[in-house]
């Protein structure tokens, strides 16, 4: 295949991914969405391993097919509640890549560097380039050996960007992997020295850039690469598990400007769009996540909440508790029912029990519909995919803003395992370390029940007047055993 | 320990302090029960029913009093039946401390220890044992029953074959919880409601019961209901001058007047006067829920009903609760029920009278022999203190659209400094950088720009999936190692495989579980 075919090839791949996101704005046209995906990075893949200066394609042939199938054995075996985990764990595969990559970049850089400087004087231009393919230059090699100084300068700095990018993204997702999959404490650690460490570490990583810049030399890349491991590690263990979705947001970004960066040096465009695309849809959501709870980018990544202004308004009077049969009569009674769904529903697994009293009282002619709060749970729309997964139809799952206004009109409101994103102190009190961040105004219910373990806090550790309320009940327990209990006492 | 409910001995009380679900309920906290016979028979629960419950039915009332540690009564105990308490004893009762201190005296001599039900401070953790209120509730409704009851009319607006009907108005003075309930009851009933209370607080409560506050012209700084509890206070005499020249505008309009108007610990004030009674059509019903204290209306004469002679009916019972006894019966019971959770925070079946606890010790009138009452001030003030309203200034449409031209020109101006800086940036770049980067920068640049045009539309409820679709894609970087791998340096090669390796992972995990995840979501 000839170049041009190639370029046309990725010209119709990124054209492809540009659709194939765009088609995400709906859950039917996503459905063909992901199919556009699917043909353009074939596309892709096939135009580049047809196309110039390829080798090695036993190796290629060998390893696309262990990966695909490595690949579709975890994505049939994967639980809809596990995808955080999942989706941190790729964007480490990612970021690993663009370190190996960036490192190849620099592996070739010097063996040109060294084979150029053996090259006998006396060859003309197109001489010297078949005397280069005697020697085994080829592909992204001969590429390289083209460049003039300032390119090769410039390449230095594309490299040493992706490699630092890459390794924040890869021990990042290592790390935010841990916590989701529960492997490692979820609760916000940092080392003596805090944001100090960190900012120490990339400053020492800037001056790494001058040496490389200047000697090009191995070393201070592996330095860099070692702090820049560091970096991410110590940054993602700073940040508690509710703000896990910021954080793979965050890291689905990183995973695309690192993608961009290995582009630049390999100037190859598709794989700039690509990153590009990718880069600022993970910049998108983590915004939309901050916004939603009224927090900076900044103070999400640097943990802990903003600081308080005054002492918390004091709360009053005690959680009443109530059992199964209390429920099931109230719900009996009522006529609409709006569910708020967060992560304890999740960690319980009670998805399906929801979905199955989501029936029942529908079956029974009452409006039940679902609350979504954006940062429920702990991946950005991650509520929306497990009711789905229990077959909950996906019209009656709406957002915050469609269905806040409806809860003074509603009769039951239950929580299951959500407590910031409920919390009326976001809107009462304005000396909460959450005031202003919008929540789910259930309290305006005419019976609020709470699905909730036992009579703890947040993940914020702050105290939640809704459990408070007059028209709040505590239902105390597992969310899945409450269920289940509910669901005997509901035909 | 055993809880045990005597007979009501009031003449005319139907009410019982125990029923059999109760009883059920305090089983549970560890007690035993007992219950004298022919207790609950009045309010439509019988000795079987309570047998059934595990109920002990004790014959009399002497052998009640004698063989259980705590009583549950309604009423306030008479002198005999105080006299048949022991030392340690517990009563639990209304009580009337403030009008029964002989009541006090015998039940310290006794050595008794008394919760009167009346006392219970009204802060939001005591509000399940608020007999007042649970009473009030029931007063309320069954004072509109009554006066629908003598009232000739319907209440509801009706137009028919045989004529056109107008609706009832009905006048409900003192939005307290009796007032809020006859509210309530009146509106369902389909009657026009206009309501008046002294706490302008109310207002907002008394609208959303969908009856029409009565507001006076009077400029003076009104009541803040928190600073006495949520109770009405003795108001000036120029407010009460005004609130009665608005009732008596009022007076010839009402069909049906419901007065709930108390102060606390003292009489009833009048508020419908002879001559507003005088002024009022003939078939009209006056409902007194004051009458025991006097009346709001002095025409009214306690525990009757009197038709005045310009034909209205002055209804002025004082047992409305008693005339329901069924319904009034299990409300009381769960109030008992809940204070005996309060009492027992062990749920053994022990007595644990914690008078460092503010709802226990505002409770409890005597206590070891010693007369607790007045109780002190409790810790926690009843309602919030009002926060001073601050009304949203109405913007005019000058000012509104000159908000928007505002907007738009920091909108602009906004845009224009970000593009600004972003040309002197790409200048920048481009003034140092060869052009093999630029090319490459402009499509890095558009990129970015169709990124977020494009992602900024996707669904909320898709962002999981779109993480999945991203992750899937950026498995490109696949193309950079594949252009590595047909190096000539082996660990070029070898750090390529791992990278296709994991690549494809990447690329064919996110895509199936996209789509394994996209085809989940169905419509209903």
């Amino acid at each position: 295949m000839s170049i041009g075919i190639v370029s046309a090839a990725y010209i119709a791949a990124a054209v492809l991914f540009i659709l194939s996101l765009g088609g995400l704005s709906g859950q039917e046209s996503a459905k063909r969405a992901v199919w556009y995906g699917i043909v353009g990075m074939a596309l892709a893949i096939v135009a580049t391993v047809f196309g110039p200066g390829m080798g090695n394609l036993l190796i290629v042939l060998v390893m696309v097919m262990a990966g695909a199938f490595i690949g579709q054995m975890v994505a049939q075996k994967v639980e809809m509640t596990e995808m955080p985990q999942l989706v941190a764990a790729l964007h480490s595969f990612v970021g690993l890549a663009a370190v190996f990559i960036g490192f190849n970049a620099q592996f070739e850089m010097s063996r040109v560097a060294e084979i150029l400087a053996g090259a006998p004087t006396t060859l003309n231009e197109t001489g010297l380039l078949a005397w280069l393919h005697d020697q085994g230059v080829d592909g992204f090699a001969g590429k390289v050996a083209h460049k003039t100084a300032v390119e090769l300068n410039i390449l230095k700095v594309e490299v040493f960007l992706g490699v630092f990018i890459g390794a924040v993204t890869f021990t990042g997702s290592v790390i935010a992997f841990g916590k989701l999959a529960g492997k490692v404490d979820g609760k916000a650690k940092k080392l003596p020295g805090g944001h100090f460490l960190n900012a120490g570490a990339a400053i020492l990583s800037l001056i790494l850039l001058v040496v490389y810049f200047n000697t090009g030399a191995l070393w201070p890349l592996l330095v860099m690469t070692l702090l820049a491991f560091f970096i991410g590690y110590h940054l993602i263990m700073g940040i508690g598990g509710a703000d896990m979705p910021v954080v793979v947001s965050m890291l689905n970004s990183y995973s695309g400007w690192a993608a961009s960066a290995i582009g630049f040096s390999l100037g190859n465009d598709l794989l700039i769009v690509t990153g590009a695309l990718v880069g600022s849809s993970g910049a998108i959501l983590s915004y939309i996540m901050c916004k939603a709870m009224n927090r900076s980018f900044i103070s999400v990544i640097l943990g802990g909440f903003g600081g308080t202004t005054g002492p918390a308004m004091e709360v009053e009077g005690e959680q009443i508790a109530i059992d199964a049969d209390g429920v099931a009569q109230a719900l009996d009674d009522a006529d609409s029912v709006i569910i708020i769904p967060g992560y304890g529903m999740a960690v319980a697994q009670a998805q399906q029990n929801v979905a199955e009293l989501t029936r029942r009282l529908r079956a029974k002619g009452k409006t039940v519909r679902f609350a979504i709060h954006p940062v429920a749970g702990r991946l950005p729309g991650h509520m929306n995919v497990l009711l789905a997964e229990a077959k909950v139809p996906y019209d009656i799952v709406l957002e915050m803003d469609e269905i806040n206004d409806d809860f003074p009109e509603t009769d039951v409101a239950i929580v299951i395992g959500s407590n910031d994103i409920v919390n009326p102190a976001a809107q009462e009190d304005p000396n909460s370390p959450i005031a202003g961040m919008p929540v789910l105004e259930c309290w305006k219910a005419k019976q609020v029940f709470v699905s909730k373990r036992g009579q703890g806090t947040g993940y914020s550790g702050i105290e939640n007047p809704l459990f408070y309320k007059e028209n709040t009940r505590m239902f105390y327990g597992d969310a899945k055993k409450s269920l289940d209990d509910l669901l005997t006492k509901i035909s | 320990m055993k809880i045990g409910t005597p007979k009501e001995v009031f003449e005319g009380e139907n009410r019982v302090a125990m029923t059999p679900d109760s009883a059920l309920q305090l089983q549970k906290l560890g007690y035993e029960c007992a219950i004298e016979s022919g207790a609950g028979a009045a309010a439509g629960f019988s000795d079987d029913a309570y047998e059934k419950a595990g109920v002990e039915i004790i014959k009399t009332a002497a052998q009640l009093w004698k063989g259980v540690d705590i009583v549950a009564k309604v009423r306030q105990p008479n002198e005999t039946e105080l006299k048949r308490m022991t030392e340690g004893q517990t009563l639990i009762s209304f009580f009337n401390p403030a009008g029964n201190a002989e009541g006090l005296e015998l039940a310290k001599s006794k050595g008794a220890n008394v919760i009167a039900m009346e006392m219970v401070p009204r802060i939001s953790r005591a509000q399940k044992m608020d007999a007042l209120s649970s009473m009030a509730n029931i007063a309320g409704y069954r004072a509109v029953i009554e006066a629908g009851n003598n009232f000739g009319r319907f209440f509801t607006g009706q137009v028919t074959a045989a004529g056109k009907v107008p609706p009832a108005k009905v006048l409900v003075v003192g939005a307290g919880v009796a007032g809020l309930a006859a509210i309530g009851t009146a509106t369902s009933l389909g009657a026009i409601t206009y309501a008046f209370d002294v706490r302008p607080e109310v207002a907002e409560q008394v609208e959303s019961m969908g009856a029409e506050f009565v507001f006076l012209d009077f400029e003076e700084e009104q009541q803040d209901g928190a600073a006495t509890g949520g109770y009405a206070a003795v108001s000036s005499p120029e407010f009460a001058a005004a609130q009665l020249a608005k009732f008596r505008e009022l007076a010839p309009e009402m069909d049906i007047v419901i007065t709930t108007a108390l102060i606390p610990n003292r009489e009833a004030p009048e508020l419908w006067t002879k001559d507003m009674v005088d002024a009022m059509k003939p078939g009209s019903v006056i409902v007194d829920l004051a009458a025991e204290k006097g009346g709001n209306c002095k025409l009214t004469v306690k525990d009757e009903k009197i038709v005045t002679d310009n034909g209205v009916t002055i209804i002025g019972y004082t047992d409305f609760p008693s005339r329901m006894a069924a319904q009034a019966s299990t409300l009381y019971s769960t109030n008992i029920r809940h204070m005996m959770t309060d009492l027992t925070p062990e749920k053994d079946g022990q007595i644990n009278h914690n008078m460092e606890d503010d709802v226990i010790r505002g409770a409890t009138v005597t206590f070891d022999k010693e007369i607790t009452w007045p109780p002190p001030p409790p810790k926690v003030q009843a309602i919030a203190a009002q926060k001073p309203k601050e009304k949203a200034k109405e913007l005019t449409p000058e000012e509104k659209r000159a908000q928007e031209i505002a907007a738009f020109k920091a909108q602009t101006k906004n845009q224009a400094i970000l593009l600004g800086v972003g040309t002197l940036l790409m200048l920048i770049v481009g003034a140092f950088a060869p052009e093999s980067f630029m090319s490459h920068f402009i499509v890095f640049a558009l990129a970015c720009f169709v990124g977020f045009q494009v992602i900024w539309n996707v669904s909320h409820s898709l962002h999981t999936p779109l993480m999945a679709v991203t992750n899937a894609i950026s498995g490109i970087v696949i193309l950079g190692a594949l252009l590595q791998v047909g190096s000539g340096d082996w660990l070029v090669v070898v750090l390529s495989a791992i990278s296709i390796l994991i690549a494809t992972i990447n690329i064919v995990g996110g895509f199936m579980v996209t789509r394994r995840m996209l085809a989940m979501f169905q419509k209903s």
